[in-house]
């Protein structure tokens, strides 16, 4: 893991929700980050089935673009979200970890601009696809 | 011909709040969160109860957007279904006060949802509705409101589709 990684991942494990969710960076590069969160039976949506609540997938999504954001050269500082659209394309199979990907695409002074998807262990079609804008310097 | 006595009001409200919590409590995620909901007659009023785990900047501190998100869709899906099955609870069609988390009824998934973060989520309860917009028969879509402190000050609203379960007896429009 590099270093810019490691202080990244320092970062998001400050952060209690992302904590409680055992959200890891995985990959960071410039504008883009790629997060996990493991399958976890406290964020079960469907009893009968065990697939995971929306919600949760939408939680490391969203953690996923904000650390993107915060990852582009002309970020300045934190990030928050302004808006989020999520599609759910298919259930999360149950026991296997989510992996997210962001990219900020396009950033102004004041606006980020970001897609993501998420997937399972099968990477062919994404469980969860996302686009959404996000603040650039103070919020 | 006379017309039949009303049901006693404990027999109306042990029915409408057994057939509420079976469908809010069989679900891992929403007790984890924290969210349970107010019901007045048919109205809902989800509530997300204030802990550090839902904290996403601590510095602020702020409620984590995922969470933020998470809430209002929690409330869209469960008014949804409250609306979807209430003719059916009401009607004593369908008994929820003996049903497990393994036998309730299916609940609609989400297609889409969008969130508009408004304000900054404040380190303490949260407060939302949800409306139906259009329920058809495979397709129904929703909007939800988030407030804290103040009704007309919300902190995030959202929309959504979603995809209805399998047989339910509602004709579409």
């Amino acid at each position: 893991m590099s270093e810019k990684t490691e202080l990244a991942q320092q970062f998001i494990h400050a952060l209690p929700h992302a904590r409680e969710l055992g959200l890891k960076i995985t990959r960071l590069g410039a504008g883009y980050a790629e997060m996990t969160m493991p399958y976890d039976e406290r964020l079960v949506g469907d009893p009968q089935t065990g697939v995971l609540h929306g919600g949760a997938v939408s939680t490391v999504i969203d953690t996923c673009c904000g650390t993107a954001v915060m990852s582009h050269p002309d970020a300045r500082g934190i990030t928050a979200t302004i808006d989020l659209r999520i599609e759910y394309m298919r259930a999360a199979t149950p026991g296997q970890s989510i992996v997210a990907r962001a990219t900020c695409h396009h950033i102004t002074r004041n606006v980020a601009f970001v897609e993501a998807t998420a997937v399972d262990d099968d990477t062919e079609v994404p469980v969860a696809r996302a686009s959404g804008s996000f603040t650039v310097g103070e919020a | 011909m006379a017309r039949a006595r009303p049901e006693p009001v404990q027999v109306v409200k042990q029915r409408r709040d057994a057939a509420l919590s079976a469908l809010v409590e069989g679900v891992p995620y929403v007790r984890f969160l924290g969210i349970d909901f107010d019901r007045r007659g048919d109205e809902l009023t989800g509530v997300l109860h204030f802990s550090e785990k839902l904290i996403g900047n601590p510095m602020l501190p702020a409620i984590h957007g995922g969470v933020t998100a998470a809430f209002l869709e929690v409330t869209s899906i469960i008014s949804l279904s409250w609306v979807y099955l209430w003719p059916d609870i009401e009607s004593g069609a369908l008994d929820l006060s003996e049903v497990t988390p393994l036998t309730m009824p299916r609940l609609p998934k989400t297609i889409g949802f969008t969130v508009d973060y408004l304000r900054t989520g404040l380190p303490r309860d949260a407060y939302a509705r949800a409306t139906v917009t259009r329920q058809g028969r495979r397709y129904a879509s929703v909007r939800a409101e988030a407030w804290q402190d103040n009704r007309d000050k919300l902190f995030a609203q959202g929309s959504g589709h979603f995809l209805m379960p399998p047989a339910v007896s509602v004709a579409d429009d």
